[in-house]
Parts: C-alpha cells; structure tokens; sequence
C-alpha cells in the first residue's frame, strides 16, 4: 500500500516536473536556445523568488503553530525554568533574524532581477554598514553568552554538601540500574571487575559502604529534593537523557560523570498539566486510530497511554539503543521513602 | 612541472582519460566519483528515513536491497545504525570533501590563478587515485559478511572499538578505518598541492589581494585541511591500535558480553576530543569552499562587485582560525570540565560574527544588482538562505546550557543538514551549473535547472524545518523506531511528512542527473565566456588544451569584480559591456579599487 503510494508520489512528480519545464519553456516566449538567462527567464525566476519567501513563512508558521506541542515539553525542574527562558529568549531572537533576513534575500533577488539595459551600481565596500553589522551580532551574542554562561554554572556546579541524594545510574547493552546510597547516604565503590553471579553492578563487597545500597530497575526521585546522579557505564558510551528535567551526561566507561537537578513535579502533578492532558489526548486518539487497524488485521489493540517519565539512551550503543530505557517516578518524600524501603539491599542480594 | 612548459608529449588514452596528470581532468574524474558516491549516500538516507517515517510496516524493497539484513522487508536495527553510518561518512567526506573540494579547487586553482597546471601534476593524481581507492573500499564494505561499520560517522569507541559490541565493528570497522586513512592521505596530497599552488604559481599581477574569493576559500580550506586531518588520522590510528593490539588509547574497565577486558587507563574522551579537532573544521572544510563558490556566482550574476572583498577574505580567515578552537561544542554533556565547556561556548558563539559579516555581504551584493537569474545563480541564492537558517540554531546548539537538552535530538540532525550538508550541495550545484561549460565545452538545460533548483529548494526545506520540532520533542537520533515510546506517537505524521519530502527532493536530484549526462554529449556548445565574466578560467580556450593557454601567460591589471564599473562620464570602463576582465589593463583616469 504505502509502496503504492510512494510510487503515485513519483510519478505524479514526474509529470509535473515535465509540465513545469514546458511551462518555463513557454514562458520565455521565442525559441531561446543559449541556456543563459534573459529577461523573461529573471523575470519569472525573480518573481518565484518572492514566492518562495511565501512559502518559506508559511512552513515556519506551520510549524511552530501544530507542532507547539513538541516544543519544550513542559518543564519538572528546577534549574528547566532558567532553561526554557533561555531558550525562548533564543528562538524569539533566532525567528526576528530569520524572518528578516530571509525577507530581505529573497526580496532583493525579486526586485533587482535583471533586465536588458538596467545598470547594476558598482558598491564594493562601506565601512560604517559593515561596523554596523559586525557590531549588532556582538553585542547580541555577548548578552546571550553571559545569559547562558551564568544559567550553565548555575546547573553544572554540583556541590554536595546540602544533603542531597546520591544516586548511581549504571548504563549497560541495553539497560539501566539505578543504584541508592541506603542508609549511610555514601555509595560503596564500585568496579566493572567485580562482577559476578548476582552482584551485576560490580559494587565492591568488602567496601563498608556498599552493603546498604539498594539496586532498582526503576528510578523513583522525591520531589523538591536535589539528586546528583554518578553515572556509570560497563561497557560502552551511553547518555542519560532526561527531557523533562532539561538533564543530559554522557555515561563513560573509565570515569563517572555527574549531573543534577531537582525535580519539582510529581508524576502525578505533571499528569494534571495542561500541557500534558492535552498531549496525551491526543496520543491516545491516534492509538485508538492505530487499534482500529489493528484489530481489523486480527491482532491486539494498543493499551491506552498514560503518562510516566522516562530515561532514555541518547548516544548510539549498539542494535537495541532505540529501545534502551527506564521509567522515573517522582513522588512525595513519604511515598520515596515507603518504596525505598520496599527495595533489597545490597546484603540481601548476595549473601542468598 | 614546470610552470611554463607549453609543448607537450604525445597522450595515450590512458594518460589522458585514467592516469591523467591534467587538473582539468582530474577534476572531472573527481566530480563523477563523488556524484556517483553521492547517489549511494543519498538512496541510503531514503532507506533509514522509510524505516523511520513508517517503523510498523515491511518493505519488500528493503528486501531487494538489502537481502538477508531485512528479512521479509523488516529492516534490521544494526542494519539501520549502517545505513546512518555510511550515509554521513559518504556525504561529508566522499561527495562534499573530495567530490566539492578535489573538483573545483582543481578545475579552479590553475585556471582563476593562471598557471598551467597544478604544483605537481603527479601528486596530484596520485591525490585522486588514492580517493578512488579509499571509494572503493567504503563500497565495498557494504558487502561483507558482517555489514559495514555501524557506530555512527564519529565513531565513538567503545563501540567501534569492540567487535563484541555490534557486528558493525568487526571487519567493517577495519575496512572504514582503512578507507579512511587513505582518505586522509588523499586529501593531504592534495590540500598541499593546493597551497602550493597559490602561494607559488599565481601570474604575473596577481597579488594576493587580486585573487578570486573562490580561491581564496580553497586556499583556506587546504590549509585548514593540513592542520586538521592528521589528527584525524592519529585517532583513527590509536583506534586501530586499540582494536589490534590491545592498547588501551580509549578503553577502560569495559564488561561486555560476560568477560572483563583487560584495559586500564584509557578514556573514550580522548578519542572525542581528537575526533571533534577534526570534526568541526571539517565543516568548514566543507562549507568554505561552497562559499568561495557561491561569491564568485553571486557576483558575476548580480554585475556587482562583491561587497566588502576585505571583510569576505578577513571572514574567511576568521572562520578557519575559530573553527580549530570550537571543538569542545560537541562535547558539552561528554562529561568534560564545565569549565571547558564555557570557554567553548564562548569561542562558537564568536564563529557567528564572521558568518552573519558573510552573510549580509552576500545580500547586499544583491542590492541594486542587476540580477542574471542563470541555475548557478538560484543556487547561490539557496545556500546563503540555507546558511542563514542553519546557522542561527547554530546559536542554539553552541550555547551549552541549551545543548543539554537537544544534543543528539533530531534538532542537531536538522541543523547541521541545513547549515553544512544542503548550503554545501547548493554550493556544489551552482559550481557544476556554473563552470559546466568550462569543464564539458557544453551548455546544461537552464530549465532542468529551475525545475531542479525549486523542487530541490521546497524539498529541503521541507525536510529539514520540521524536523527542528521533532528534536525539540526530545526525539534522539540514531534510533531505529520510536515506536518503543507511546509518548512519540504524535510525531508519526510529522515524520511521514519529512520523509515524503525527502523522496520528492532525492528524485529531483535525477532531473540533474539526466540534464548534467544528456549536456555533457548533447548540450548546447558554449561561448568562451557565456556568464561574460571577469576571471581567468573565461580566457581559455573551450576546447581544452594542456597547459591552459595556447600562447603566454595572461597578465593581471584589477581584481576580479570589477562588474558595472564605470568611468566618471558614467560609461563602462570598457565601452559597452558591463565587465572588465582581470586581464584589462587599467584605463587612463582609471583608480583600482583598492582593498
Ligand atoms: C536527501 C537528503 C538527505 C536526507 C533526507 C538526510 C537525512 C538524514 C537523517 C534523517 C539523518 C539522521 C539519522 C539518525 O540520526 O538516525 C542523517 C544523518 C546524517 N546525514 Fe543526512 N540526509 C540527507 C543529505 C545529507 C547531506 C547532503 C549530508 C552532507 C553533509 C548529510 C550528512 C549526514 C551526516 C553527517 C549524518 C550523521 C550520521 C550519523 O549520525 O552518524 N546528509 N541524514
Ligand atoms: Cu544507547
Ligand atoms: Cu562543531
């Protein structure tokens, strides 16, 4: 079906690419064979130009207005307001240079296109526009380089010492771990090299700290609460990618990395948004849309979607990268601490 | 060679079609190699991009192409991560490295310098054949039991360093490594050929500052080349060390598949920042000369100089100097010193004064021009609004704190095709449209052009705006479906959409394909100088002759834009044309402008 379809694309291309290349053969009049432009070529040429600008705008305005909601989804951290002012800031400024820039491009090549006799003005240099346009980006980019410079110390300074939680996130072919402190809120080491049977982190046995961590499949955060996560890889790169807390950090193997924030919206909460109530709506009427089909071809329906945070994997690692993923809740510190305690420690899992 | 030796050897077929030493056809053989490296590359992205646009469904074409690796036309996920690798190694580094650059610099750099021919012919072909082999490999590697390389066109180790980690990384990787190694030694023969060239064997009068943008961009770009691709060359040596020898460059207490490897010490980092003092210039390695190109289109077709020579040449200088301090902008979440990556913030957001100056020099070029809108023209037109659009997320991406959140998304995707991958193929189109008659003697369809131009210009930027958004959403790239997260299902139309134009935009690209072979026999024969041009190349004979010029040498009186320059009685310095070649000595009362 869909190969159908390509293909009618195709064709239907074809023959209009053929049209279009009679009508500008018709359309530069008596049979000019030199294949350089005249003045009925510059013409149309120029005219299409403007019309491009049309069309240019037109898709800008498209997408940003029904794809708002793929824009910054809504934020759950703390430091994520700064960002999305950052980034508004950014993209206002960005579409003001776009819109005009583009504006004066193409309406340039429509309004200067050539014709027999016109003179072009010999212009070859102009300080004072050129001091003009050096100096405008400068001073630009140096408020936004301090804006976001000022914003990336504030969210890269990970300093410990209030008491936050300390949460290892532990990157594998194709899973994560997450790996809490326990009681004694400090991490036992840690090495690849200890690995075996059940103790699949390679947390080090004989380090006292080691035997309170809890290990988890899920990563469960109190709200309002700091968390500095240490990741760590046991094999190759991976990225822990958490878009709605606007967090990212490479997972290296050889080091740990750090990265942290804090969340400001339960699951639940984030459920509740605007934002997100409509977003879900609609994915659940397009999975209904889905099921239909579905269900036509004998198969199951797609179970309706409710909304979780998530990690994903954001540098490439191998087949399953797509795929590689865990669920984030944030709950009330009551709620984190109940499930916390639900958790085995470490001494549980291996002295089984 | 020597410079000024105009009689030559008889030439067999062989030395003169395969083992030539000509520049003029040396540069044809390069542009045919990277069109037809072009094709691969750009029927695989149409590959990946059904598989993305329609992840539930099978395809008995995927089948046909790539048998056994999409069983019952169900793309395999490590075929999909090769079909992305190879995709972007081939159109970076095959069509818009060696298949721009190795065309026009050496079509160009003798022609708009006046000599007659390159430095050393013979390095020179040597240059090309290297290219071809390294082609040939990277081809050839697709064929293999394993499949090609498989990490990304950066390959980051530990995968690529680790056979156990994707099949991709056993012989493929060994086969990409070595075609690009010999890359590399291609591209360094050349770029210090290039150099060569124009520091020594410009003609008489042509001073620096009389010469072309175009070379100037070339000359740049060979010089940023020489500095940048032995780094590159080191990595991928340490790599290779790492791969077969057991080093441990970039490897470090690694469990993979039920074992401890033996390494200690190394760290992936290492190979990131090797890899990126490369990587970036390398963008400009790509872009500087479809700039070059695009100044010299734009001038010639608006019969305007081009604004501020100075500011464009300073630009360039600028570009190529900040773009070997800029690497680290690929590494704001690698788990490097924060503090390193304010300072890299700092130096890429600088990077955006050199090109906003380019920029708004190129438009106002257009103003009050005389505009000739001939397909190299539309072209050169297209890249300065792709550049533009590319570039302004550029702001986005080189800020870190904004990066944190779209690094790796589908927004990067968009932004480097627009501001690299299409700005450097319009670059590469206006150049063929451009010099096709000085290259073939032949004229190509100006109206296959226009059709080619605007199918192509609605085409791109259909693909690639959109796909801002679906980065924005958080949708990471170098993912086989995104089908594993319900939280993606809105992006499905939005994906079709993009993939649609892609289909649309690549079968443009054989309106060009057919115009540039059907031209080449059957075009119309060209005039000497049909874009009645100031520089060089338009003295020379059509028919091609070794040595560039039957007689002397030309001599060089003015810089190369003296378009609609007038006399104070207002008459054109030379009576009714609106051109005064390089080679017209200046008039009586005559100032040359002076830069
Ligand atoms: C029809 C035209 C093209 C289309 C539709 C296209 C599409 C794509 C897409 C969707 C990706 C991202 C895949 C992913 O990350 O999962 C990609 C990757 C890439 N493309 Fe293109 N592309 C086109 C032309 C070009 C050109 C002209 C260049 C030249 C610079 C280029 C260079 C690259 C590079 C370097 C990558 C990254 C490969 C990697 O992730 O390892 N592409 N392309
Ligand atoms: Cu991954
Ligand atoms: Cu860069």
């Amino acid at each position: 079906m869909t190969i159908f379809l390509i293909l009618l694309i195709v064709a239907l291309l074809g023959v209009s690419i053929w049209q279009l290349s009679k009508i500008f053969q018709l359309s530069q009049g008596n049979a000019d064979t030199s294949e350089i432009a005249n003045d009925k070529d510059n013409s149309t040429q120029g005219k299409l130009m403007l019309a491009f600008t049309v069309f240019l705008y037109a898709l800008m305005a498209y997408c940003f207005i029904n794809y708002h909601s793929y824009f910054l989804p809504e934020t759950a951290s703390e430091h994520g307001k700064d960002y999305d002012i950052l980034m508004k800031i950014s993209v206002v400024l960005i579409m003001f240079v776009q819109v005009i820039t583009q504006f004066l491009l193409h309406f340039f090549a429509y309004k200067y296109r050539g014709k027999k006799g016109n003179k072009a003005l010999f212009f070859a240099d102009s300080h004072t526009l050129e001091l003009i346009w050096t100096g405008i980006p400068i001073i630009t980019l140096a408020g936004l380089i301090i804006y976001g410079l000022y914003t990336w110390v504030d969210i890269m300074n990970i300093d410990e010492e209030e008491n936050a939680i300390v949460v290892e996130l532990y990157a594998y072919q194709f899973a994560w771990r997450a790996r809490y402190a326990g009681a004694d809120n400090e991490l036992g080491k840690a090495n690849v090299r200890f690995i075996e049977g059940v103790n699949t982190l390679g947390v080090d046995e004989s380090d006292a700290y080691a035997m309170d961590d809890i290990i988890t499949n899920e990563l469960h955060l109190p709200v309002n609460k700091k968390v500095i996560f240490k990741l760590r890889s046991q094999d190759v790169l991976h990225s822990a990618y958490m878009p709605f807390f606007r967090a990212q950090m490479n997972v290296v193997p050889g080091m740990i990395t750090e990265f942290s924030y804090t969340p400001i919206k339960t699951t639940e909460e984030m459920r509740q948004t605007d934002f997100m109530v409509e977003k879900v709506e609609t994915i659940n009427g397009i999975r209904k849309e889905n099921s239909k089909k579905l269900l036509a071809k004998g198969e199951e329906a797609l179970e309706p979607y409710e909304f979780d945070y998530y990690l994903l994997c954001n540098k490439i690692c191998g087949a399953s990268h797509y795929n590689m993923q865990m669920k984030i809740v944030v709950e009330s510190e009551e709620d984190y601490n109940n499930w916390l305690a639900e958790q085995k420690t470490f001494r549980q899992v291996v002295s089984k | 060679m020597s410079a000024d030796h105009g009689h030559h050897h008889k030439e067999t077929f062989i030395t003169k079609y395969i083992f030539s030493e000509d520049h003029k056809m040396i540069s044809k053989q390069y542009l045919i190699t990277g069109l037809l490296m072009g094709i691969i590359g750009i029927a695989m992205s149409l590959l990946f991009r059904m598989q993305i646009a329609w992840p539930e469904q099978s395809f008995q074409i995927f089948e046909v192409l790539l048998g056994k690796w999409a069983p019952d036309g169900v793309m395999d996920p490590n075929v999909y991560l090769a079909l992305v690798t190879i995709h972007g190694t081939i159109m970076v580094f095959f069509v818009l490295t060696a298949g721009l650059s190795g065309t026009f610099s050496n079509l160009l750099i003798p022609l708009q310098i006046g000599a007659r021919d390159m430095a050393s012919g013979f390095m020179n072909m040597v240059s090309y054949w290297l290219f071809f082999l390294s082609s040939v490999i990277m081809v050839f590697s697709l064929f293999i039991e394993a499949g090609p390389a498989a990490a990304g066109w950066t390959i980051y180790p530990p995968l690529s360093a680790l056979p156990q980690a994707m099949p991709g990384s056993g012989l493929g990787m060994t086969l990409w490594l070595v075609s690009m190694a010999i890359f590399i030694a291609s591209s360094l023969l050349g770029s210090l050929n290039y150099v060569v060239t124009v520091i020594n064997l410009r003609t008489k009068g042509m001073s620096m500052t009389r010469l072309p943008l175009t070379i100037w961009a070339f000359f740049i770009t060979a010089v940023i080349g020489v500095v940048s691709f032995p780094v590159l060359l080191s990595a991928a040596l340490l790599l290779i060390m790492d791969r077969s020898f057991g080093t441990s460059f970039y490897l470090s207490d690694i469990f993979i598949q039920g074992e401890v490897l033996h390494n200690q010490g190394g760290s992936p980092v290492l190979f990131e920042h090797l890899f990126w003092f490369l990587g970036h210039p390398e963008v400009y390695i790509v872009l500087l000369p479809a700039l070059g190109i695009t100044s010299e289109v734009i001038a010639t077709n608006s019969r305007k100089p081009i604004f501020g020579y100075r500011a464009m040449v300073g630009s360039i200088i600028a570009i190529a100097f900040l773009s070997t301090i800029v690497w680290g902008h690929h590494m704001f979440v690698s788990g490097m010193n924060p503090f390193l990556g304010s300072v890299f913030t700092f130096t890429t957001l600088l990077i955006a004064i050199p090109s906003a100056v380019k920029s708004f020099n190129y438009i106002t070029t257009l103003w009050k021009g005389n505009l000739q809108f001939n397909p190299g023209m539309l072209f050169s037109i297209g890249l300065v609004s792709t550049f533009i659009t590319g570039g302004l997320t550029g702001i986005i991406l080189g800020d870190s704190t904004l990066d944190i959140n779209v690094h790796d998304t589908y927004f990067v995707v968009a932004h480097f095709h627009l501001v690299m991958g299409i700005s450097a193929l319009y670059g590469l189109f206006a150049g063929v449209y451009h010099w096709f008659p000085k290259m073939y003697g032949k004229m190509m369809n100006k109206n296959l052009g226009y059709v080619h131009f605007w199918v192509t210009a609605i085409g791109a930027y259909g693909v690639f705006f959109p796909m801002h958004f679906v980065g924005m959403a958080g949708l990471p790239r170098r993912y086989y479906t995104y089908t594993n997260f319900p939280y993606f299902d809105d992006l499905a139309d939005t994906n079709v959409l993009i993939t649609v134009f892609a289909i649309i935009t690549a079968a443009a690209q054989l309106v060009f394909l057919y115009n540039f072979i059907y031209s080449m026999f059957y075009g119309k024969k060209a005039e000497q100088n049909p874009w009645k041009s100031n520089t060089l190349e338009w003295t020379t004979p059509v028919e091609h002759v070794h040595g560039n010029w039957p007689g002397e040498l030309p001599t060089v009186y003015r810089w190369a834009y003296d378009y609609s320059k007038t006399k104070e009685n207002g008459e054109y310095v030379i009576e009714g044309q609106d051109y005064t070649p390089q080679t017209a000595p200046l008039q009586e009362g005559e100032e040359e402008l002076t830069h």
